[in-house]
């Protein structure tokens, strides 16, 4: 590498008074007095969440407003910090439009005092029914005020839009005699 | 129309007057705490405290929003606060001085007010007669006396923590104001070798010193920060060392000395502390602005009497001495707010000198200076007044 000698000038009378940087420095931060103020004052102005956020786990539902997770438990046993506990149950009898659905979640809860918001259990799902979505401030009173339940989870989820409709396409086979 | 003030024994008018003084005073002092927040907030591009407000004030349509983001109320709540909470007394120290130092500060920041006329109006002969405690004659020499007295405050406090940062924190203040008290001296000596023309009556008093910047023609109406300048500049710097603010505010670095010699106080004791520095501000800013900001003449070249009289001429009340009372306090209250901001936008500024510095400049730098400087307007003035 080149050395390059750069020569070091001796400072100037005006310079070694330090007075025109301080003139400098006071013009500086005068500007910086009357210019419009950064801050961004929370509870009233929220922050524009970007895009692929990984705020709180939640749940969704397809466009069909059926609910998507079928207890296949796999996010429960990525999840690192063993934040999520599923208890897998069986379709109710009664929804007759989710009858060719192989389970549903009886109970699904997630600790988000354990959660550390990596990611694992949206990318695990094979049926791209949990998203870390943008919400990304929770807070409770109490330890079991910061568990949330399913009825919380589909609540925060929301609906997003499917691109692959599964379960219709499997009914749609069925009905044809096709295995799938 | 005031006759029956005049008429109240001189010690009870001197008193409720004494007591009208400290009744600005403490206010600004508290409001400049809050300008302190506010100004580094704005040049931090924050908008500084603005949330707490008193629910039948923020009834008050625009009004109320403006006093909240002002942030008025935190001076009230911070205020409040520091009455109330509980005024511990640690278990090491001397108590006896440990109490007494804040009570020291306050009384030379207090005292020095006494001599500083803060405005003035004219008699019926049209004579000048200035507004003051007590205007007497000694008015610089009073000042100088009883603000260096504030610096057995912070001795005291700081060797009755009975704890290492305050001991440091007092010996660097007791060193700073002995080393910064000596040009700052030397500078206003010109001033007065100016004012005391030979010939006429000797005087150390402000009164003398306005009027003297307030006369007709160029150089009468020059303020004498423009006659002289570094004379101003010395004194300038000096007071920033003398109030220990930024840059000079080794007394209270908080990186080096925790918080100096108050570290061991809180609540009211140390509520008292943070006043006397800000009173020492107004009063220090308020005797800058009689020697070298042209007391409370409105503008350079633009004396009370000139303003009054162009004021005279569309306002029927205009030389009534009630009016121009009230004019020049306000003009001179103007001016120390311009240089306390000034005090405060610089500490937000510049960073801290390192304590080396501060003795490097106070010795090697000021007092040189102000030395040549005596004695150039020493020979300058017995060449003129010859």
């Amino acid at each position: 590498m080149a050395v390059i000698t750069v020569e070091r000038k001796p400072l100037t009378f005006l310079e070694r008074t330090y007075l025109p940087q301080i003139a400098g420095g006071l013009k500086t931060t005068f500007k910086h007095l009357i210019a419009p103020k950064k801050t961004l004052e929370y509870p009233e102005q929220r922050p524009a969440i970007p895009v692929g956020y990984r705020g709180v786990p939640t749940l969704v539902k397809d466009p069909n407003g059926r609910e998507k997770c079928v207890s296949c438990q796999l996010c429960e046993f990525v999840c690192p910090p063993k934040a999520i506990r599923i208890t897998p149950g069986e379709i109710p009898a009664d929804q007759a439009e989710r009858a060719h659905v192989e389970k549903g979640p009886q109970a699904f809860d997630i600790d988000m005092l354990r959660c550390i918001y990596c990611g694992l259990c949206q990318e695990v799902c094979p049926e791209e029914a949990i998203f870390l979505q943008n919400q990304f401030s929770m807070s409770g009173y109490t330890r079991a005020e910061m568990v949330n339940h399913k009825d919380r989870l589909y609540e925060l989820g929301g609906t997003l839009p499917d691109a692959h409709h599964k379960w219709d396409k499997k009914k749609a086979a069925e009905e044809h005699g096709n295995a799938h | 129309m005031f006759d029956f003030y005049f008429e109240i024994p001189l010690v009870i008018r001197l008193i409720l007057q004494g007591l009208a003084v400290i009744m600005v005073i403490f206010p600004i002092a508290g409001a400049c705490s809050m300008a302190e927040r506010k100004i580094a907030a704005w040049i931090q591009d924050r908008p500084g405290p603005n949330r707490a407000v008193v629910p039948w004030v923020a009834w008050i349509p625009f009004f109320g929003k403006f006093l909240q983001r002002l942030g008025v109320f935190h001076v009230m709540a911070d205020g409040g606060k520091m009455l109330f909470k509980e005024d511990s007394l640690p278990g090491h120290v001397n108590k006896f001085y440990f109490v007494l130092a804040p009570i020291v500060a306050m009384i030379p920041a207090l005292t020095t007010v006494v001599a500083v006329p803060f405005g003035a109006y004219f008699d019926a002969a049209g004579k000048l007669i200035p507004l003051g405690l007590a205007p007497f004659d000694i008015g610089m020499l009073a000042v100088f006396a009883v603000s260096s007295l504030g610096v057995y405050s912070a001795i005291l406090a700081g060797w009755a923590s009975n704890s290492k940062y305050p001991f440091l924190g007092s010996v660097r203040a007791s060193a700073q104001l002995i080393s910064y008290e000596l040009s700052m001296t030397l500078a206003v000596l010109p001033v007065f070798l100016w004012v005391n023309a030979p010939g006429t009556e000797g005087t150390m008093g402000f009164a003398r010193v306005v009027e003297f910047q307030s006369q007709s023609g160029f150089l009468g109406g020059m303020w004498f920060g423009f006659l002289m300048p570094i004379s101003a500049f010395i004194f300038l710097v000096a007071l920033f060392a003398e109030t220990n603010r930024q840059p000079f505010d080794t007394v209270e670095s908080e990186s080096d000395l925790v918080g100096s010699f108050h570290t061991e106080y809180g609540a009211f004791k140390w509520g008292l502390f943070f006043v006397a520095e800000y009173s020492h501000m107004i009063v220090g800013s308020g005797v800058f602005m009689l020697l070298f900001g042209g007391g409370w003449n409105p503008l350079p070249w633009v004396s009370l009497a000139t303003a009054v009289d162009f004021l005279g001429t569309f306002l029927p009340f205009a030389h009534a001495p009630l009016f121009v009372g009230i004019l020049s306090i306000a003009i001179f209250m103007g001016k120390v707010l311009a240089m306390i901001f000034f005090f405060m936008w610089v500490r937000w500024t510049l960073p801290r000198f390192r304590y080396d510095q501060v003795m490097k400049i106070g010795w090697q730098k000021l007092l040189p200076l102000s030395i040549a400087n005596l004695l150039f307007y020493a020979i300058a003035i017995a060449l003129i007044q010859k």
